[in-house]
């Protein structure tokens, strides 16, 4: 089953993308000779092992930081590459952090409406009428005029990503976004991550350590090697949208999760055996 | 859910139905109790030269004073209008140099790298010695106590809001360039309300030093105010009227610092309302 036409705009193409941290002396490579491309309104998970460099690719994309080497394209136009070392910061590919970001000092509904307010791009109310709009779709309707800390960590992750989407971003990152939560907390967070995906057609970039996520939610999967991270294997996840957790059951499901196990498996013993060479980073 | 529709009356109920009030009233007890057996029953070593806890009250509340100042004479309020006037000054120039001066610290390191290290040496400096200088540098005797009041406390409010502005965390900072904020913007959504709770630690600070700053600069110099009276009174062989103004400096001075924090919590409810959960 498809989802229908793909959307006209969120294809990332990175390519042969390079950045180095530290001197000369002490250089270490974050991501090296890395290519691979996102298509327009798929959810591309990257798993890799932990300090393998994905998130480094993810804040280059975001713009947060620059590239040494090699080019990132949206829609084949220059994010950054040659002539431009940094992405400019933009709300077209906002990002969903791993211990989220909502202010504090907001309600959750001044949260969701601050993007189109600080753009100008809505006036005060009309952007507070779109954001109860979301919320409520969202089934957060309860939710709009208490703080974030008056509200569980779980509704907090989906509220967080309802204000990226109240912008019409082309490309979603999260990086693991999920990571702090409870099993249970996190079935739910992936079934209401689809059913928004699902509405909104947007690019997602997902980043994560746990392989279960990243084949239940991926389009496809991109294993990463250990550091420098470039894709070791793409999966492509033949299993159709809209998916619901009983899809966990499936053969084919239990495959892929077997296959993406073994390729990290085998780049988490050679990070493992690095480390010991070469002592922790 | 009454709770929820009178937040403070509740509040303040909650706190009626529980301990804390009756604790502090015993703690309060206590402490005149102790007073009273040492020094007015039983006059213990050290403590027998001690104004009595009973000759104090009785002078504070007298209508006719033995060495002047009680609530019935309009000197006392005196004393103490003088006071706050200058703490008042004196906390408002602090606060409205002292925390954009931490706020542009903290947010461009280029100006923080010029004027921080100078700050660190003057901060330690301490209060008195800044004594002859501030009368060098200000004529009358009113400006150097306020002068001297005002140095404490915007060393602290500047380096409580510098450090409030460091204590955010990056990634609001980020989130809100990502919704598309300016930076223009992200100070006035995210560096001034993410370093409120320190501005306000500061501002409490601040409230504090100042006191105590201004009992040691009206000592050396001014007349009226509550320091005057205790210097005064010392000199003068006064010794209950010590006492009262030691005690009134400690009721005026908890008062500023709960406006103080009153203030802050009216700013930050969002606070208020986690500690509450």
């Amino acid at each position: 089953m498809s989802l229908g036409a793909s959307p006209a705009r969120g294809a990332l193409r990175i390519e042969r993308a390079v950045k180095a941290y530290g001197r000369d002396g002490a250089r270490t490579l974050a991501v090296d000779d890395c290519s691979f491309d996102v298509a327009a309104g798929e959810i591309c998970v990257v798993v890799g092992p932990s300090g393998c460099g994905k998130t480094t690719l993810l804040n280059a994309i975001a713009g947060f930081h620059s590239l040494d080497g090699g080019s990132i394209h949206l829609d084949d136009r220059l994010l950054c590459g040659p002539g431009r070392p940094r992405a400019d910061v933009s709300s077209e590919r906002i990002v969903v952090f791993q211990d989220g970001a909502l202010f504090p000092w907001k309600t959750n509904l001044d949260n969701v409406a601050f993007g189109p307010i600080v753009q100008g791009t809505l006036s005060r109310a009309a952007a507070r009428d779109k954001a109860r709009g979301l919320l409520a779709d969202a089934g957060l309707g309860g939710y709009e005029d208490v703080y974030p800390s008056q509200t569980s960590s779980g509704v907090r992750r989906r509220i967080e990503i309802v204000r990226a989407l109240m912008n019409d971003p082309a490309v979603l990152l999260l990086d693991e976004p999920y990571r702090a939560l409870d099993a249970l907390t996190k079935s739910v967070m992936h079934e209401s991550l689809l059913e928004l995906y699902v509405r909104n057609r947007l690019t997602v970039f997902f980043i994560t350590h746990d392989l279960d996520e990243a084949i239940f939610l991926g389009r496809r999967v991109v294993v990463m090697t250990a550091r420098p991270c470039r894709p070791k294997a793409i999966l492509d996840v033949d299993l159709p949208y809209p998916r619901t957790y009983d899809v966990m059951g499936e053969r084919r499901y239990r495959d892929l999760v077997q296959e993406a196990t073994t390729a990290v498996h085998e780049e988490a013993m050679r990070a493992f055996d690095v480390g010991d060479k070469e002592g922790p980073s | 859910m009454t709770n929820a529709r009178a937040p403070h009356l509740g509040r303040f109920g909650a706190w009626l139905r529980s301990p804390a009030p009756y604790l502090a009233l015993t703690g309060y007890g206590l402490f005149l109790l102790t007073w009273y057996l040492t020094v007015d029953v039983f006059a213990v070593g050290r403590f027998a030269r001690m104004p009595g806890i009973a000759s104090i009250f009785h002078e504070w509340l007298s209508v006719d004073p033995t060495y002047g100042v009680s609530i019935h004479t309009p000197i006392y309020y005196q004393h103490i209008v003088m006071s706050l006037g200058r703490v008042g000054i004196a906390f408002a120039l602090a606060t409205a140099l002292g925390v954009p001066l931490g706020l542009l610290l903290g947010w461009s390191p280029t100006v923080k790298e010029y004027v921080f290290p100078v700050f660190e040496v003057l901060r330690p400096i301490p209060i008195l010695a800044w004594v002859p200088l501030a009368i060098i540098m200000f004529s009358g005797s009113e400006t150097p106590v306020v002068f001297l009041t005002f140095l404490a406390s915007f060393f602290a409010t500047t380096l409580n809001t510098l450090l409030g502005v460091r204590s955010i965390e990056p990634s609001y900072v980020l989130a809100a360039r990502c919704l598309g904020a300016s930076r223009t913007q992200v100070f006035r959504h995210v560096i001034i309300p993410g370093a409120l709770p320190f501005i306000f630690t500061g501002l409490q600070i601040s409230v504090g030093v100042a006191w105590f700053s201004l009992v040691a600069a009206e000592m050396v110099s001014g007349q009226f105010g509550l320091g005057y009276l205790i210097n005064t009174s010392y000199t003068m062989v006064q010794y209950p009227t010590i006492a009262i103004a030691m005690l009134t400096l400690g009721l005026v001075g908890y008062s500023t610092s709960a406006v103080v924090r009153l203030v802050g919590d009216q700013l930050m409810s969002w606070r208020r309302r986690e500690h509450a959960r």
